[in-house]
């Protein structure tokens, strides 16, 4: 871990739990670690560890009840609903399991969409995605309609959109969970390639053992507590 | 302008159902027009009679006679500029189902009195000329294919007998308004046969019709005509005409008032078709729209897709029911002609019928709006998987 | 085995917002249809209850309602002297002749006129009227300016209550008493003296002759002696036939614009209950699939979807006939078009009118609910699984 260069992301102290009818079930517990610029982390553990919801915090859509998260120097523990969207917009890109792309726009208005955030024009937007299309290597496939995409192509498109408005940190939930065996390869060494070429820092959850190989770092999670593996 | 494209893409995407709810608010846009245009005839009679001519009749009730002897004391009357008088025949043509308005009338007094119905000048002098003549509108005239010179014969229920009249003349009415379902022959023909069949009810007007010099006298005449006339045998009752056909409405009133709350009702049930197909077509979007959110559109957006979307599709439909109501229309006026003679649709109703699809659009959207704009992301994309 | 129908019914349940709105569609269709029969079976119950069978009345040819009828004296004399006419325990023959005239009364409320039948009655009218009873006050004294008011006019009319007077015929008349004639067209009338009513109104002449049949059955050939008689303008018609007549315009008119709008609100809950099956059953690809999967057979899930959309008829069209009874609170009260006479008729639910209501709302579920239930049975397992 250099030092020169301060963490991308800094969670301290952090605790959630959820309400289900009356009783309150914790779910994470005192987590506190950091995450280095241009690193690959995976998060594993058992079902109901509170990887995904850790991941939630991380990139903004979800509060804590305690501590304080920053990514990328900016402290969104307690940002606003409306500041936290447009923190996001700009600043956190997310993969899915499964790919959530809007069914009636084409892989190009897909990509697009985050832009329309920002303020840019037509011809910058089109520059942008198409960018980030070449970067997946999807081009050909711009005017297609998720529905006409297999598996594969459609976390690709998935992952340009993440990637378009350059954000400072990437999110995968489960990113390969319902790939077949070459399509998650694919996606993985995409993902690869991001961090390795275009220096991105990458936080994904994962139950694949292929997947987290891929990774610099993992860590487990477990009951709410966070232990260390490395790669 | 993106959000426009969304929202019209989504509407399109579940083809059956929306096509479906558009035919849903078609079909409501077009009974809620149709029966506003029932509500408007049963009113017209009202709206269009005169506010500056006066009807008098006996206070007691419309079956009760006044003497013929009235009306040079009418005329008397400063601010009377001109008196006619009448009965309601209320003769058969044939049978009960081709029912339309027949008077027996002084005929020149009349005409004069109504300018509105305009008739050629050799028809109007042969009319007057014949005793046994009579004039219908031209609406009756194509209903029945009569040409001038037929030979009209009503059967008397009030009076009673087989009458027989020659056609004189087809008269135009003014405006669109004017009625033209109506036949007008010779009081003096009535009477006369009163006299020889009836004579204890000859020389009795059912109504005496009222012209005035000035409209700001109408109270005050019909104030004196009834003045005159109190505690005699036959006292009187006059007001506008506008008055007296509102007071004919008002006794059919209460199902008048059904009709229109009916109308209303008809917007409310595809009200709920709409919300419920909103309210499904939200629920299976939810991870949409929290994907969104996480990608920084607001709540705002989100609200504006889904509602834009309700409003589009409730649009639509009311666009197309606004115009099915005019064949629909047509066909009232063709097929129940007993009970309608006229039915056309106003410009008012098409605007009562948009908004009303409007509104069908908008209440429609409320919930789901709400719902889609205030998911919670987390909750949102918990959904699937 | 089929599926058992507590999977229908509790996937009503779990869906409930759904659920609700459909049924609240089909309930509102269901109201209306019920409300529109209600009424017409109101009204035609009041004109046809208002006569009895065995009598019959008299009035002027071509008249379409005693108001325009006028019957002279020598021809009512003729009358009475007929052999159809039934004899009384007094000896005297169980006729009536009476007079017929609209006056203008305003309404208790409104204010507004309407027109009020007054019948001049004569000392048999009771006697062939058993449906009307007096149950306040009394019957008014001969030669005196007094009336009796049906329960309707002296609820609704201002002056038509007991000890209340009416105006007319330049005289003040006292109300003495209050007759009952349930939901018939009498509850809508003021009786008084035949003679006085004559003398006020100055009519020489009656407006129709009632009287009771010795023999049912001689009817027609009274009716065809009097009408084929030169010296009399008359015809004769069975009581019940003659009130019955005289709805039949409005009637008619309700019935027309009630199935009308029926026909376009079930169109409407039809398409509500359609998108909503289609619905439930897009959601439920893959559930369907498994019952497949386990062995169900087409037919079972056919029925299970069918069997649904039903529930939801049947719900809603029970909500829809509940609400529709309440509507027997409430009287109507309006002009019949051809007497231009006031009456007042409440709606009328009969066993007839509530089974054909639930029968409608069973139709409505079962054409909303069959195509989607087709389109669940016809899936292919295969496809039905891999859909999630």
């Amino acid at each position: 871990m250099d030092p020169v260069i301060p963490p991308i992301v800094v969670i301290k102290d952090l605790n959630k739990s959820y309400r289900r009818g009356s009783q309150i079930i914790p779910v994470l517990n005192n987590i506190s670690f950091d995450i280095d610029d241009g690193e690959f982390l995976a998060l594993m553990g058992p079902s109901g560890s509170g990887k995904s919801t850790l991941l939630n915090l991380i990139a903004g859509i979800d509060k804590p009840d305690s501590g304080a998260i920053s990514v990328g120097g900016t402290d969104i523990t307690f940002l606003g609903e409306a500041e936290l969207a447009q923190w996001r917009s700009a600043n956190v890109g997310f993969i899915f399991q499964f790919y959530n792309l809007i069914p009636v726009l084409t892989a190009f208005e897909n990509v697009e969409l985050p832009l329309l955030l920002a303020s840019l024009s037509r011809k910058e937007r089109r520059e942008h995605v198409e960018m980030a299309l070449r970067m997946v290597n999807l081009t050909d496939r711009m005017d297609h309609y998720p529905g006409q995409l297999s598996g594969g192509q459609q976390q690709r498109v998935a992952i340009a959109r993440a990637v378009v408005p350059d954000p400072a940190i990437l999110v995968a939930d489960e990113p390969t969970g319902d790939l077949d065996k070459t399509s998650a390869r694919e996606i993985l060494e995409l993902m690869e390639r991001l961090v390795h070429e275009l220096g991105k820092t990458i936080i994904m959850v994962t139950h694949d053992p292929r997947a987290a190989e891929k990774a610099h770092v993992v860590r487990n999670l477990d009951k709410g507590v966070l232990n260390n593996v490395h790669t | 302008m993106f959000i426009l494209k969304l929202l019209i893409r989504n509407a399109l995407r579940h083809k059956l159902r929306t096509s479906l709810t558009v035919i849903g608010i078609a079909i409501a846009i077009v009974a809620f027009g149709l029966l506003r245009t029932l509500v408007g005839v049963w009113y017209s009679g009202a709206e269009h009679s005169s506010a500056s001519r006066l009807v008098t009749r006996n206070a007691i009730s419309l079956i009760f006679p006044l003497p013929l002897s009235y009306k040079d004391r009418i005329r008397q009357i400063p601010g009377v500029k001109a008196v006619s008088y009448g009965n309601w025949f209320g003769g058969i043509y044939r049978d009960e189902k081709n029912f339309f308005a027949n008077y027996a009338v002084e005929p020149a007094s009349y005409l004069d009195l109504y300018p509105e119905i305009v008739l050629p000048a050799e028809q109007k002098a042969a009319f007057i000329r014949d005793r046994k003549g009579c004039i219908v509108g031209q609406k009756l005239a194509d209903l029945y294919g009569w040409r001038i010179g037929d030979m009209i014969t009503l059967r008397g229920s009030i009076f009673p007998g087989q009458w027989e009249f020659v056609l004189r003349g087809i008269y135009r009415g003014a405006e669109k308004s004017t009625e033209e379902r109506v036949l007008l022959f010779h009081w003096d023909y009535l009477n006369e046969t009163m006299k020889k069949t009836t004579p204890r009810r000859a020389d009795q007007v059912g109504f005496y019709m009222i012209g005035i010099t000035t409209p700001d006298l109408t109270a005050e005449v019909a104030l004196k005509v009834d003045g005159m006339f109190r505690n005699s045998l036959a006292e009187t009752l006059t007001e506008t005409e506008r008055a007296f056909h509102l007071g004919f409405i008002a006794m059919t009133e209460a199902i008048v008032v059904a009709i229109q709350i009916v109308s209303y009702m008809v917007i409310v049930i595809i009200m709920i078709v709409a919300a419920n197909t909103m309210a499904m077509t939200a629920r299976e979007r939810i991870t949409e729209y929290a994907t969104m959110k996480t990608l920084g559109f607001g709540a705002v957006h989100i609200a504006v897709i889904v509602f834009g979307e309700s409003i589009f599709i409730a649009m639509i439909g009311g666009a197309i029911g606004v115009l099915l109501t005019f064949p629909g229309a047509r066909w009232i006026e063709t097929e129940l002609s007993q009970y309608f003679p006229s039915f056309s649709v106003s410009p008012g109703t098409v605007y009562l019928d948009l908004l009303a699809a409007c509104m069908i659009g908008m209440v429609a959207a409320v919930f789901p709006t709400w719902r889609g704009a205030t998911i919670r992301i987390a909750e949102g994309l918990r959904r699937i998987g | 085995m089929g599926i058992p129908y507590s999977y229908s019914f509790r996937n009503l349940w779990t869906r409930r917002l759904t659920t609700v709105l459909t049924a609240s569609g089909m309930a509102l269709v269901v109201f209306v249809f019920s409300a529109t029969l209600m009424l017409a079976a109101g009204l035609q119950k009041t004109l046809v209850d208002t006569g009895s069978y065995d009598n019959v009345i008299v009035i002027r040819k071509s008249a379409t309602s005693e108001v325009q009828s006028g019957v002279e004296r020598l021809q009512a004399s003729i009358i009475e002297s007929q052999p159809e006419v039934a004899i009384g325990e007094s000896g005297q023959p169980l006729l009536a002749k009476e007079l017929v005239v609209l006056i203008n009364i305003p309404k208790r409320g409104t204010n507004k006129p309407a027109n009020v039948v007054i019948r001049g009655i004569s000392a048999r009218s009771l006697l062939l009227r058993p449906q009307a009873k007096l149950v306040e006050g009394r019957m008014p004294k001969p030669g005196s300016a007094e009336v009796v008011a049906g329960k309707s006019i002296a609820q609704r009319f201002h002056g038509g209550g007991i000890g209340e007077t009416v105006r007319f015929g330049m005289r003040n008349w006292i109300v003495v008493g209050v007759f009952d004639a349930g939901n018939t067209g009498f509850s809508s009338e003021i009786w008084g003296d035949v003679d006085q009513l004559m003398q006020a109104f100055r009519r020489p002449v009656y407006s129709s002759v009632t009287f009771k049949l010795r023999d049912s059955s001689r009817f027609d050939e009274f009716k065809t002696r009097i009408e084929g008689d030169p010296r009399l303008t008359l015809e004769a018609k069975r009581e019940t036939r003659f009130y019955q007549d005289q709805s039949e315009m409005m009637a008619k008119f309700l019935r027309i614009l009630g199935l009308t709008l029926t026909v376009v609100f079930s169109l409407g809950a039809v398409i509500g209950a359609m998108i909503t099956m289609y619905a439930a059953v897009a959601q439920r690809i893959a559930e369907i699939g498994t019952l497949r999967a386990l062995g169900f057979q087409k037919g079972s899930i056919l029925a299970a979807f069918v069997l649904e959309s039903l529930f939801l008829g049947l719900i809603g069209g029970s909500a829809g006939l509940l609400f529709a009874s309440f509507l027997q609170f409430i009287t109507i009260s309006t002009m019949n078009w051809q007497t231009f006479a006031e009456l007042a008729f409440s709606f009328t639910l009969t066993f007839d009118i509530a089974w054909k209501s639930l029968a409608f709302s069973l139709v409505m579920g079962f054409v909303g609910g069959v195509l989607p239930a087709l389109r669940a049975a016809k899936m292919n397992i295969v496809d039905a699984l891999r859909a999630s």
